[in-house]
C-alpha cells in the first residue's frame, strides 16, 4: 500500500505539512521582534520542497493514487511548483507588512492554504476535490480578514467568507447530483460514462452549471467577480496578491481537469457558454478597470479581466488551449505578485495605496520604478515580458480552435487594458511629488522585498525571452488532459 | 556558421540599454558615452553588413537560425535581403544621429538634447533601436512581432517623459492605442496564417520563408490581407489612419522623433511589405485599388496639410505622412518601378526627415517657438543647419541630383503604369512639397530675424554639426551616384516579383 509513488505524489503536501510543524515548534520560542524571521523559514521551506519534489517526485505515467483520490501527473506537479512559488514569494512580501509579517499563524495559514491549492491541482475525485477547496478557501478567509483593528480588511474577510460559502455550497449541490446521477465521484470514471452515454447530457450541463458557479468564483469571472475589488482592497496586501494569483490558478487548475477530462464530450454545449462569460469577464473587467483610482482595486479588476483571456484557452478545448493556459497562468502568477510586491513595498514606506500616490516613484526609487515598468508592461502585453508570449499562445489556441471572434474581443481588451496600465505609469515617470522633493521621500525595500521583487522580475523577463522551457513544461502537463 | 552579425548588430543596443541602466543615477555622461559607444558599434557594423551584401547573389545573407520554441516552430531566425539591408544600415545612421542630437550639455541657456535623467532616455531609445533592428533582420514571423512590439512600447514613455509638455500625454497615449491596435489586429492574421499553413502543408512554424509557399488560398487571402497590410501600415502612417503621426512627432523629444519619422514608420512599411504583400501575394493584386487610393489621398493630403500648417515640426509631420505615403503607393503598383522606388524612398525618407527633425529640434532649443510666423533668419545664427535644412528640403521636393530624386521617380514611374490617373493626381504633391518646403526655408531660415531673438540665439553645438553633416552626406551620395543604393534594392524587388508571379 505504502509505494513510493504514493510518497512522490504528495511528497509537496508531506514537505509544506512539514514546514509548518518546523514553523509551530520553532515560532514560540522566538521573541516578539524575531517572529518575522517565520518568512525566511516559509519561504525558504517552501523553496527546498520545490527543489525536493523537482528532485524526487517527478510523476512518469499519470497514476491514481490514494484509492483513485489524487492522480499523480505533469499537470498537478507543474501547478504545485508554481503555487509553491507563488507561496515563496508571498512569504517573502509579508515579513514587513505590518501587523502581519510578525505574526507566524499568518505564515502557518499560508501554509495551511497552499496545502489545500496543492491537492486541488491533483484531486480526481469530487469529494476529494471538495475538500482540497475548502482547506484553501478557509485559511484564507482567516487572512483576508487578518488585519482584525481595520474595519476594511474585516469587511473583506467576511465578504470573502460569505460569498465563498454561497458559491461552495451551490458546487457541492452540484458535486452531490453528479454522484445521484452517476453514482461515482471519480472524475476518470465519470468520463467513461459519459462516453458511453449512461448520463444523459441535458442533466449533466445542469450540473456543470452548478460547479461552474464554484470554480468561478475561484477563478473571479463575471458574473461571479463581486468580491474580488472589495476583497483584494481591505486585505493585506501580500494576501491580495496572493488571492489574484495562485488562488485563480489553483481555481484554473480545478477548472482544466474537470471540463478537459470530464466533460470533452459535451463540448460544443459548455464551450459556447464558456466564451461567452469569456467575452463578458474581460470587456467588463476591463472597463470597469478603468475608473479606478486604488491601485490594489485596479489590479483586482485587471485580475478579473485576465481571468477571461486565460479562458479563451480553456474554451478552446485543444492540446494547445491547455498549454496555453497553463502558459497564461505562470506568467501571470509571476507578473501579478510582482504588481502586487511593489504595492506591498510602496505601502510599507507611504502608506499609501492610491495611483496619484505612486507619482514621482521614478524618481524616488529608480529600479523599483524600473520593476513596476515590466510587470506592467507584462499585464498590457508587451515584450520581452512574460504577458507578451503568454498572450500570443492564447490567442492562438483561440484562432485555431476557431474562436476568432472571441480572439478579437480579446485584443479590443488588451487594446483598452494599455491604456490604464500606462496610465499608471505615467504617475510613476512622468508626474512628480507635489513640491518637486523626490530626493528627501526615498523608497527604500528592505531586504525580503529586494529579494522576491528582484526574483519576480528575472521570472517575469526569463518567461517572456526563453519561453521554450516554460512552454515545453505546459505542453507536457497539457498532455496528461488527453 | 560564420560571424552572427546580425545578432550581434540586433543585441547591441540591449546589451548598452542594460549597461546604462546599471549606472549610477548621476552618471549623466558616462550614460551618454556608452550610449554614443553603442551607437557608433553598431553603425560600423551595419556598414560592414551593407558593404559585404554579396548583390550578385542577392537573396537572404547572413543568415543566422538558433531553434527558439520548436514545439511552436518559433527560432532566432535572422537574414537580410536588398530591401532590409539599407532599413538597417538606416537605422545604424539614425540611431547614431540620434544619440548626438539629444547629448545635451549643461548650458543653461540652451535646452537641446536631454538632462532630465539621460539614463533613463537612452535606455528606452535603446531598447526602442533593438525592436527595430529585431524587425528589420528577423525571418520568423513570431520575432518579427515580437520586435515589433519592443519598438512600440519605449515610445510611449519617451514621449510621455521627454516630450513637448504641452500633448505629450495625449499624443503618446493616441500613438501607444494606434499602434497596439493596429499590431494586435495583424497579429490575428497571422496566426491564422500560422494555422492555415499547418492544415495546408503539415509544417507548424513561423518561418518566413516556409510560409512563402504555404498555398494560402485565393479567399483566405483576400480576407487576411486587408487587416495584416493595414494593421502594419498603421505604424507606416497610412490614411485614414495616420492620425496618430503628426500629434506623435510633435510631441517627441528631437531624438525620438527623428527615430519615429526616420525609422519606426520604415518598420511599419516593411513589416506590410514583408508579410502583408509577400505572404499573401494574391491578396495584395485584390486589394491593390484601395491601397493605391488610401497612398494616393495620403500623399496629396499629407502634402496640403503641410502646407496649411503654421507650427514647423506639425509641417514636418505632415510631410512625414506624404512621403510615407508615396512608399505606399509604391507598394501599390505591385510592379518592379514601383516597389524600387519605394525602397529608395524608405531609406531617403528616413534620412531627410531625421535631418528635418533634427534641425526643427534644434531651432526650438534655441528659439523656444516653433511658430513659422514668429522664426526668421536663422541663416545668421546657425548657417550650418540652415544648409542641412535645405539640402533636405531639395530631396523632399525629389530634386534630381539628390535621392529624393532617385527614390520618387520610378514610383510615379510605377504608377503611370498601373494606373496613369493616379499618378497625374499624385504628382500634384510635388508641387505643394516644393510650395511648402521653398516658403517655410525662406521665411525661417532667411527673412528679418525678430528683435527678440537677436543676441540670444547661438549657433549649433559640434556634435549636431556632425549629426547634419552624416545625414547630409548620405543624401547627396544616393543621389549622385544611384548606384550605392540601387542594384541592392533592386536584388530585393526580385524576390518581391517573384512571389507576385511575375507581374
Amino acid at each position: 500500500m505504502f509505494t513510493s509513488t504514493l510518497f512522490a505524489s504528495i511528497l509537496p503536501e508531506i514537505l509544506i505539512l512539514l514546514v509548518g510543524m518546523i514553523l509551530l515548534i520553532v515560532e514560540p520560542f522566538w521573541k516578539e521582534d524575531q517572529r518575522r524571521n517565520a518568512g525566511w523559514l516559509t519561504a525558504g521551506g517552501l523553496l527546498v520542497a520545490m527543489v525536493i519534489s523537482l528532485l524526487f517526485g517527478q510523476p512518469g505515467e499519470p497514476t491514481a493514487t490514494l484509492g483513485g483520490m489524487i492522480r499523480f501527473d505533469w499537470l498537478g506537479f507543474f501547478f504545485k511548483q508554481l503555487f509553491m512559488f507563488a507561496g515563496a514569494a508571498t512569504a517573502l512580501l509579508m515579513m514587513d507588512s505590518e501587523k502581519l509579517g510578525q505574526r507566524g499563524e499568518a505564515y502557518l495559514l499560508l501554509l495551511a492554504s497552499l496545502l489545500g491549492m496543492d491537492l486541488m491541482a491533483v484531486s480526481s475525485d469530487l469529494i476529494m476535490l471538495f475538500l482540497a477547496i475548502e482547506t484553501t478557501s478557509i485559511p484564507l478567509y482567516v487572512l483576508a480578514g487578518f488585519l482584525l483593528a481595520d474595519d476594511r480588511s474585516t469587511e473583506a474577510g467576511f465578504k470573502y467568507l460569505l460569498f465563498g460559502i454561497l458559491t461552495t455550497t451551490i458546487m457541492l449541490y452540484g458535486f452531490s447530483l453528479v454522484f445521484g446521477f452517476a453514482g461515482t465521484t471519480d472524475l476518470y470514471q465519470l468520463a467513461d460514462m459519459l462516453k458511453t452515454g449512461d448520463l444523459s447530457p441535458s442533466s449533466a450541463l445542469g450540473v456543470l452549471a452548478l460547479i461552474l458557479v464554484g470554480i468561478g468564483f475561484k477563478v473571479s469571472i463575471v458574473p461571479f467577480h463581486f468580491w474580488a475589488p472589495d476583497v483584494y482592497e481591505g486585505s493585506p496586501t501580500p494576501i491580495a496578491g496572493f488571492l489574484s494569483t495562485a488562488s485563480k490558478a489553483a481555481g484554473f487548475a480545478v477548472l482544466v481537469r474537470l471540463f478537459f477530462v470530464s466533460f470533452p464530450n459535451f463540448a460544443p454545449s459548455w464551450t459556447i457558454a464558456l466564451a461567452i462569460l469569456a467575452a463578458i469577464t474581460m470587456t467588463v473587467g476591463n472597463l470597469l478597470t478603468l475608473p479606478q483610482t486604488n491601485i490594489k482595486r485596479l489590479l483586482a479588476y485587471s485580475s478579473v479581466a485576465h481571468a477571461g483571456y486565460a479562458m479563451i484557452g480553456v474554451v478552446a478545448l485543444t492540446q494547445l488551449g491547455a498549454a496555453s493556459v497553463i502558459f497564461y497562468l505562470a506568467a501571470y502568477i509571476a507578473t501579478n505578485l510582482l504588481a502586487f510586491g511593489i504595492a506591498v513595498a510602496f505601502s510599507r514606506v507611504t502608506g499609501l495605496d492610491d495611483v496619484r500616490d505612486y507619482a514621482g516613484m521614478s524618481r524616488r526609487n529608480p529600479i523599483l520604478a524600473l520593476m513596476m515598468l515590466s510587470a506592467f508592461l507584462s499585464l498590457t502585453g508587451m515584450p520581452p515580458f512574460g504577458g507578451f508570449v503568454a498572450k500570443v499562445v492564447v490567442f492562438a489556441a483561440g484562432v485555431q480552435a476557431g474562436y476568432t471572434w472571441l480572439v478579437v474581443i480579446g485584443i479590443i481588451n488588451s487594446v483598452i487594458g494599455v491604456y490604464y496600465y500606462l496610465n499608471v505609469m505615467k504617475y510613476v515617470y512622468l508626474y512628480r511629488m507635489p513640491n518637486e522633493d523626490e530626493e528627501n521621500h526615498p523608497v527604500p525595500l528592505t531586504r525580503p522585498y529586494a529579494i522576491a521583487l528582484v526574483v519576480l522580475t528575472i521570472g517575469v523577463i526569463l518567461i517572456g525571452t526563453v519561453f521554450a522551457p516554460w512552454f515545453n513544461w505546459s505542453e507536457a502537463a497539457a498532455l496528461n488532459l488527453f | 556558421m560564420s560571424f552572427p552579425v546580425l545578432s550581434i548588430i540586433t543585441f547591441t543596443p540591449l546589451v548598452a540599454a542594460l549597461i546604462i541602466l546599471m549606472l549610477p543615477a548621476q552618471r549623466k555622461n558616462e550614460a551618454r558615452a556608452v550610449a554614443l559607444a553603442a551607437a557608433i558599434f553598431a553603425l560600423i557594423l551595419s556598414a560592414w553588413v551593407y558593404f559585404t551584401y554579396d548583390q550578385a547573389t542577392a537573396g537572404y545573407q547572413f543568415i543566422e537560425k538558433y531553434d527558439w520554441l520548436p514545439a511552436l516552430g518559433i527560432s532566432l531566425y535572422f537574414g537580410v535581403d536588398g530591401m532590409s539591408t539599407p532599413l538597417v544600415l538606416l537605422t545604424g545612421v539614425v540611431m547614431f544621429t540620434g544619440v548626438l542630437i539629444s547629448w545635451g550639455d549643461d548650458d543653461k541657456h540652451v535646452m537641446a538634447g536631454i538632462q532630465d535623467r539621460p539614463r533613463e532616455f537612452f535606455a528606452f531609445l535603446f531598447i526602442l533601436a533593438w525592436g527595430v533592428f529585431g524587425v528589420f533582420v528577423s525571418l520568423d514571423l513570431f520575432m518579427l512581432f515580437f520586435f515589433y512590439e519592443i519598438a512600440v512600447f519605449p515610445m510611449y514613455l519617451l514621449i510621455v517623459i521627454w516630450g513637448w509638455a504641452v500633448t505629450r500625454e495625449y499624443a503618446a497615449m493616441k500613438l501607444t492605442l494606434y499602434l497596439f491596435f493596429g499590431s494586435v489586429i495583424s497579429l490575428v492574421g497571422v496566426l491564422a496564417m500560422y494555422f492555415v499553413q499547418f492544415q495546408n502543408t503539415g509544417v507548424l512554424s513561423f518561418d518566413m520563408l516556409q510560409m512563402e509557399s504555404a498555398n494560402f488560398s485565393e479567399t483566405f487571402q483576400n480576407i487576411w490581407y486587408l487587416p495584416v497590410f493595414l494593421g502594419f501600415a498603421v505604424l507606416g502612417g497610412i490614411w485614414p489612419f495616420h492620425n496618430w503621426s503628426p500629434d506623435g512627432h510633435v510631441a517627441a523629444p528631437t531624438a525620438v522623433s527623428m527615430f519615429h519619422a526616420g525609422v519606426l514608420m520604415k518598420l511599419g512599411a516593411f513589416a506590410a511589405l514583408r508579410v502583408g504583400i509577400m505572404l499573401l501575394p494574391d491578396g495584395a493584386k485584390y486589394w491593390q485599388w484601395l491601397i493605391m487610393f488610401f497612398a494616393g489621398v495620403a500623399v496629396v493630403y499629407g502634402a496640403y496639410i503641410a502646407f496649411v500648417q503654421t507650427d514647423f515640426k506639425y509641417m514636418v509631420g505632415f510631410s512625414s505622412v506624404s512621403h510615407m505615403g508615396l512608399v505606399m503607393l509604391g507598394f501599390s503598383t505591385l510592379n518592379r518601378e514601383g516597389l524600387l522606388g519605394s525602397g529608395m524612398q524608405m531609406f531617403s525618407h528616413g534620412v531627410m526627415t531625421a535631418l528635418f527633425f533634427a534641425v526643427v529640434g534644434m531651432i526650438y532649443d534655441r528659439a523656444h517657438t516653433r511658430q513659422i510666423p514668429e522664426l526668421g533668419g536663422m541663416n545668421k545664427v546657425m548657417p550650418f543647419a540652415a544648409v542641412g535644412f535645405i539640402i533636405g528640403g531639395l530631396v523632399s521636393m525629389g530634386m534630381p541630383l539628390f535621392s529624393g530624386f532617385v527614390a520618387e521617380f520610378p514610383i510615379f514611374m510605377g504608377v503611370w503604369k498601373e494606373q496613369w490617373l493616379v499618378a497625374v493626381i499624385t504628382s500634384i504633391s510635388i508641387v505643394i512639397t516644393a510650395a511648402y518646403i521653398l516658403l517655410n526655408v525662406r521665411k525661417v531660415f532667411f527673412g528679418k530675424m525678430p528683435e527678440k531673438f537677436e543676441g540670444h540665439i547661438t549657433d549649433i553645438t559640434v556634435l549636431d554639426k556632425v549629426a547634419i553633416t552624416t545625414l547630409c552626406l548620405f543624401m547627396v551620395l544616393i543621389g549622385l551616384y544611384p548606384s550605392f543604393m540601387v542594384p541592392m534594392v533592386e536584388s530585393g524587388v526580385e524576390n518581391i516579383l517573384r512571389l507576385l508571379g511575375g507581374f
